[in-house]
């Protein structure tokens, strides 16, 4: 809760970057049995594929995807970061690296929208 | 400052403070405390014990962020009090004062900090050299990269600020911790240490550096501007070099 202590005490960049990485890495892995749904029917032949695309294709579908494209993004580069962050040595609290992987999940958020809409 | 700002003057500014009592179990108990300039926490604290509850229980040794005895939670955030100002910590002259975090409570702010310097002798915390006092002293270059690692990371005071603040510790109690870790690379980036080996095997083990989540809790709080978190990265990578070359 704001205010609470819990709160105050991990109020930092740092911490905000971890659960952006923890709670994107639980919404990617509980799309992931839907991901391989739609995949799986192309067994079904391409109609069936191509009927499920058809129907994903309006604007609240696409807008969620957009929202997974960015979670995935944000996850990404969260664990570059994490990647950079215990990979070469350095000092100080690195803030610049959570700032930089927060730009890039953003930038490639609005890439795709640009795309898709 | 002037002669009016006497304990007995009507308009003084107050503090509103609430501190714990008791151990595990206990409570808030409140008071009001005369706001001082250049005000410590630990200033605080002391009024209270000496005007206003004698019986309040803490720990202070030096006031001036030396011995690392002094670390509370001031408004939910871990900090050594001797040098944590009041106006720092606090806008509205409100003050809350508890025992450090992921530590037993002897009473009231007194902490028992054995599990948390137990860990220190866990991750082999302690140098081991070759050598005797009547062997001419070990010459070690200021500009090495491993010289500068043990700089960056040496002066910690034992304040157990960056235990309390790291939520891998109150998730997973056997966890080493910030500070034995940074311990840890200290040794293990001192070229005179002869006990490497054991001392990586130490640290990654279970609930050793590979716990860590890189948080940067640790870092953030510890009121000697040291980052642990790039310490345990470093153990990090040395235990991975280590295992790949086949020696752990
Ligand atoms: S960086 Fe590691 S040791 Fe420091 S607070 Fe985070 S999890 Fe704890
Ligand atoms: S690393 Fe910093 S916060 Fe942790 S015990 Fe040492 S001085 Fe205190
Ligand atoms: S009293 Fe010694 S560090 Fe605060």
């Amino acid at each position: 809760m704001i205010g609470s202590p819990a709160y105050r005490a991990r109020h930092h960049p740092a911490y905000w970057a971890f659960l952006v990485h923890r709670l994107s890495g639980l919404v990617l892995t509980l799309f992931l049995p839907l991901h391989f749904l739609v995949l799986g029917q192309a067994l079904r032949g391409e109609a069936a594929l191509d009927g499920l695309l058809r129907w994903t294709d309006n604007l609240p579908l696409k807008a969620a995807e957009t929202l997974l494209v960015t979670t995935a993004a944000a996850h990404l580069a969260g664990g570059l970061r994490l990647l950079l962050l215990e990979g070469f040595a350095w000092r100080g609290p690195r803030k610049d690296l959570a700032a930089l992987a927060a730009g890039v999940s953003l930038a490639v958020a609005l890439l795709f929208a640009l795309a898709v809409f | 400052m002037g002669v009016t700002a006497g304990e007995s003057s009507a308009q003084e500014a107050m503090l509103d403070v609430r501190v714990w009592h008791g151990a595990e179990h206990g409570e808030f108990r409140h008071y009001q405390v005369p706001r001082r300039d250049s005000q410590t926490v630990l200033d605080v604290v002391t009024y209270i014990q000496r005007h206003l509850d004698p019986a309040l229980s803490y720990r202070f040794a030096c006031r001036v962020g030396m011995c690392g005895s002094c670390a509370m939670t001031v408004n939910g955030v871990a900090r050594w009090t001797c040098r944590s100002h009041v106006d720092q910590v606090t806008a509205d002259g409100r003050l809350e004062i508890a025992p450090l975090a992921h530590l037993p409570v002897v009473r009231d702010l007194v902490t028992d900090m054995r599990p948390f310097f137990d860990k220190w002798a866990r991750a082999k915390g302690r140098f081991q050299g070759a050598t005797t006092r009547s062997d001419p002293v070990a010459r070690v270059p200021p500009d090495t990269p491993e010289r500068r690692a043990v700089d960056a990371a040496i002066e910690c005071i034992g304040c157990g600020v960056c235990y309390a603040a790291c939520d891998v510790v109150g998730w997973r109690p056997e966890y080493l911790g910030p500070a034995a870790l940074n311990r840890a690379w200290t040794l293990v980036n001192d070229v005179r240490d002869v006990s490497r080996l054991e001392r990586l095997r130490a640290v990654a083990a279970e609930g050793g550096c590979l716990s860590c989540h890189s948080h940067t809790s640790c870092s953030e709080r510890c009121p000697k501007k040291i980052a642990p978190t790039a310490g345990i990265s470093g153990l990090k990578r040395a235990c991975a070099r280590a295992a790949l070359g086949g020696e752990l």
